[in-house]
């Protein structure tokens, strides 16, 4: 006997994603990943100057936030084959990284830990307990004190007792699958309060050099910070001094409390290293923050595929990244069953779906506002695990010497990671290795001021009478949730197609090619379900891809669209 | 509902008085309490000279404890990045934990909440039952019948609509909300509109910006929480506490535009001297928020500070009206001026109307005369802010397009409108 179950809204994710599933016996049959949410902003993007496009493309999602206007700009100087200073490159990978790091800790302690701690048991704790067992995982982190852990648990406690729980009503407190200890809990709340005030510090790297956060400013061709030591409003010591303090605490909070904090909770929940297994395919492009023009180089590792659980490395092709919408409410020319690669994509929205409210999208072909990238004709998992899988098999030391000490504390082989469990571990190792390849970008930085490279703007590829009359171009980035692309046709000056090839269409996408998306197939397959009311483990699987749905509502211009667009002008 | 005590007191469904009368204590029992403990407390303040704790009744006192419960919060996110929310996760002032666990009950948010699904659309429903303040992030699509936004199956019409019933304040935080944003930009695909163009029966307060600055959307809030009502707003609903001045009046780059000292390409030598961007596309003049002041991520920086030109992201179709970015001004047709202006004329006509030294005063008197005017129904000049009306407050008349401008006001400000490609 199988059941129907809606899971609409997903909450803690970014956008709006609704996860449909048939269960059987307390298992999940079948799932449906849907993505009920479109804006168009490609289609807004069209016909204006390229040098303004990331200003727009960037208003794709407010939490990755810096990465789409990073790869926009990347791929319009690919197409004017615009040649950006170092130092500029250096400041986007601060930006970038910065952005990345506190992105991963907002993830784990905002959007994923409440389905593994649990704040009633928080209220519960015996702080002096508490304190013990955290300064003797974490030994060098401050706030680990008895005194802090008596008053996060006495707030909980107070707010619990109020009768209004605000973010944490109608939680899922009482499900069996919470296994912490209620010490451990009290721990999981009290950093989720302290990575509040983390995240707020963290991110000003974004503001000294790009003004403001969310949605800091960049610039075709450099940054627009200029760097002269004695100014007052330029980069200067101070800034530069402000920066270095911002490093080091990123560093410092990533392997002094989120790393051991992930260990510790993964360690009660060892189950999901054999829960959530989904495409065992991964496409990784470079390591985190990585982000270029035109086809990946230095980009820490060869660029490439895994496929089938196998670890032999396909070298990436960018011929080989095609979009399906077989799922997907778009229409294409040459019809729907047809791939197209992104420089040559077009989308025509065309909603076949029953008009809202709405009980069931499953039961059509189309069911979602994702189209559906896949790499090779396979659909593929991007992200930081796949990034970390990625270096190790290429056996990068760093990673090595990383990756086999935990995997040997967890008990766990290499083939584990493919799981809920490995997604969310392979997240918090990637924060650890990216904050400390934050002080190299910085130090790099610093270096280069000393040796007198102050450049941060090449003005030669700025007026549009010095670009080609007709030009295409493709950014590459290595952001929080995987592989992003951004593909730019220029002609005449002004923006003629624009499509983005995102990691939550990599991961979120529906079917295609007789393949389910990432999300799904993870979803799929007998995942546990205990009470479809409480969808507690669906949730700890689904967050572990860390959605972002906006992002996965890409539509391109289409050929379709031409008529309104000529209208409007 | 999975919460340990299953009470629905304790899960805020109703006060501690609905609560007692449910379960059986009676309305006489309660006052009977309650009539106790007000003699209790007076005698209190009788021994100790309070007047007030001497004044205290029992009827206070029940009414006070039937009242015992935070205002609720309902922020919804409709058509949107998240980049608000993300926002008010970095306010430092009033923090997001001071906000939702001490100062409210925010009983639904998607992006923080524990519940989802049907546990998530249940708290709405709830929430939605009774009085609450209500935020909105997110545009509302009119097209193929909310089709391109749903949440729980319903469009984003829907769902708004049913949260503002019982609102009692409205707070439409962001640019999607405000008027659409980007997605609401030529040639707004899936008809996108701002909260506004949707709930007419009750005021909205339009909290500006792409994003609002974390700071100011808490403090929106916690003025009406403290005040009882919401802020007072300009003729777009702007709160006048955090929109009430252009970012030119407190730029401190305001002495380098008025001495003539403008970036001409970016990293050039002005730049690193930190001289005014007005020449590279800033919005600056045109453009009402607190950046300058207020500043960005716990007053770190703010865009100027970090060398690009503010881009307008506070003012009504930003994307369209102040697009090429980098060009000084756009060519635009400038209602109320009935003729085809371009960048220089709109710049001059701009200064003509603020001056040097003076600028603060300006502003402040053409918010004034705005609210008198908004009373007047007289014509607004909506390139200039939706601020500044024609008669009172460009006063200069339009000169010629290639004369300087007055040397007394604007520098060199009006030189050729820039790299029109």
């Amino acid at each position: 006997m199988s059941n129907r179950v809606v899971l609409d809204p997903v909450t803690r994710i970014e956008g709006h994603l609704r996860i449909e599933m048939t269960t059987k016996d307390g298992a999940i049959d079948e799932a449906w990943s849907e993505t009920t949410q479109f804006k168009g902003i490609e289609l807004v993007v069209k016909d204006r100057d390229p040098r303004d496009a990331w200003a727009f493309v960037q208003r794709i999602c407010g939490v990755c936030t810096a990465v789409h206007a990073v790869a926009s700009i990347r791929a319009v100087e690919d197409a004017l084959q615009y040649p950006v200073p170092k130092q500029a490159d250096l400041i986007r990978n601060l930006v970038l990284g910065s952005q990345m790091v506190q992105d991963h800790v907002i993830h784990f302690y905002h959007l994923q830990a409440l389905d593994f701690v649990n704040v009633v048991g928080a209220s519960k704790a015996d702080p002096v307990k508490a304190a013990a067992i955290a300064t003797s995982i974490e030994p060098k982190y401050d706030l680990n004190s008895v005194a802090r852990f008596t008053e996060v648990r006495d707030t909980v406690a107070k707010i619990l007792a109020s009768g209004q729980h605000s973010l944490f009503t109608n939680g899922y407190w009482d499900h069996p699958g919470y296994l912490l200890p209620p010490e451990v809990d009290l721990i999981g709340v009290s950093h989720y309060l302290d990575a509040l005030s983390f995240q707020r510090s963290m991110i000003q790297i974004n503001t000294i050099f790009g003004g403001k956060n969310p949605h800091p400013n960049f610039l075709v061709g450099g940054m627009a910070a200029p760097i002269n030591m004695d100014n007052e409003i330029t980069i200067n010591q101070v800034k530069l001094d402000k920066i270095r303090g911002l490093v080091d605490e990123s560093l410092s909070f990533a392997e002094n409390v989120y790393l051991p904090d992930v260990l510790a909770i993964l360690a009660a929940y060892k189950d999901y290293a054999r829960i959530g297994a989904s495409s065992p395919n991964y496409l990784a492009l470079g390591k985190a923050g990585y982000n270029g023009s035109g086809y990946p180089t230095n980009s820490g590792f060869t660029p490439g595929a895994l496929f089938d659980g196998k670890l032999d490395v396909h070298e990436f092709d960018m011929a080989k990244v095609e979009e399906f919408v077989t799922s997907g409410w778009y229409d294409y020319s040459a019809g729907n069953d047809k791939g197209l690669h992104p420089f040559d994509g077009e989308t025509t929205p065309h909603y076949t779906g029953p008009k809202p409210p709405y009980e069931w999208l499953a039961d059509r072909d189309k069911y979602t506002w994702s189209k559906a990238p896949r790499y090779d004709g396979r659909a593929v998992q991007v992200g930081p695990l796949p990034r970390i899988l990625m270096a190790y098999v290429q056996k990068d030391a760093e990673t090595v010497e990383m990756v086999d000490p935990i995997l040997r504390s967890l008990g766990l082989g290499v083939a584990d990671l493919n799981s809920t469990a490995g997604r969310i571990l392979g997240r918090a190792v990637e924060s650890v290795l990216l904050a400390r390849q934050m002080k190299v970008w910085f130090d790099q930085f610093v270096t280069n001021i000393k040796g007198g490279d102050v450049t941060t703007f090449n003005p030669d590829k700025w007026e549009p009478s010095t670009w080609p009359t007709s030009s295409k171009g493709v950014g590459f980035a290595e952001v929080g949730r995987g592989t992003l692309s951004h593909w730019v046709h220029i002609d005449d000056a002004k923006i003629s197609n624009y499509q983005c090839v995102v990691p939550s269409t990599w991961n979120g996408s529906g079917r295609a090619l007789g393949q389910k998306g990432p999300y799904e197939e993870a979803l799929s397959n007998g995942h546990p379900l205990v009470d479809p009311k409480a969808p507690l483990e669906a949730l700890r699987t689904i967050h572990s891809f860390d959605p972002c749905q906006s992002c996965g509502i890409h539509v391109l211009d289409a050929e379709g669209t031409e008529v309104a667009w000529a209208q409007v002008q | 509902m999975l919460i340990p005590d299953k009470d629905v007191w304790v899960t805020g469904e109703e006060t501690l008085a609905e609560h007692l009368d449910r379960r059986g204590v009676s309305r006489r029992s309660f006052l009977k309490f309650c009539t106790a403990m007000a003699t209790v407390i007076a005698a209190g303040g009788l021994s100790t000279g309070d007047a007030l704790a001497a004044s205290v009744t029992p009827e206070l006192i029940a009414r006070k404890l039937g009242e015992l419960k935070k205002p609720v919060l309902v922020w919804l996110q409709l058509q949107e990045c998240t980049g608000c929310m993300e926002s008010v996760l970095r306010s430092g002032d009033t923090t997001v934990e001071e906000l939702v666990l001490n100062l409210v009950s925010m009983d639904y948010n998607e992006l923080v909440m524990a519940a989802a699904g049907d546990n998530a659309n249940h708290n709405l429903d709830v929430a939605n039952a009774e009085d609450h303040i209500l935020v909105v992030n997110g545009s509302i699509p009119l097209g193929e019948g909310g089709a391109y936004t749903t949440v729980g199956g319903k469009s984003a019409e829907v769902i708004l609509r049913e949260s503002a019933a019982k609102a009692t304040a409205i707070f439409a935080v962001g640019a999607c909300a405000h008027w659409g944003s980007v997605q609401a930009s030529r040639p707004n695909p899936t008809g996108a509109v701002g909260v506004d163009a949707i709930i007419k029966d009750k005021p909205v307060v339009n909290v500006a910006g792409c994003p609002p600055i974390g700071e100011v959307i808490t403090a929106s809030l916690v003025y009406a929480l403290t005040f009882g009502a919401p802020p007072p707003t300009d003729t777009s609903g702007r709160p006048l506490f955090a929109y009430g001045n252009r970012i030119h009046d407190f730029c401190p780059r305001r002495a380098r535009f008025d001495a003539g000292e403008y970036v001409q390409t970016f990293d050039d030598q002005a730049a690193r001297d930190g001289a005014c961007l007005y020449e590279v596309g800033c919005r600056g003049p045109e453009t009402f928020a607190p950046c300058p002041i207020t500043q960005w991520n716990m007053h770190t920086d703010w865009p100027i500070g970090a060398g690009h030109p503010c881009i307008g992201c506070t003012e009504v179709q930003f994307y369209d009206r102040f697009t090429p970015f980098y060009q000084v001004l756009p060519q635009v047709k400038v209602p109320g001026l009935g003729v085809e202006a371009d960048a220089t004329k709109v710049g001059l006509v701009l200064l003509g109307a603020v001056g040097v030294g003076v600028a603060a005063h300006a502003t402040a008197t053409a918010v004034w005369e705005r609210r008198e005017a908004r009373a007047a129904d007289k014509v607004n000049v909506p390139l200039l802010g939706d601020v500044v009306t024609r008669e009172t407050s460009v006063p200069a008349p339009v000169p010629p397009p290639d004369s300087p401008p007055a040397s007394d006001t604007a520098g060199t400000a009006g030189t050729d409108g820039g790299d029109q490609s």
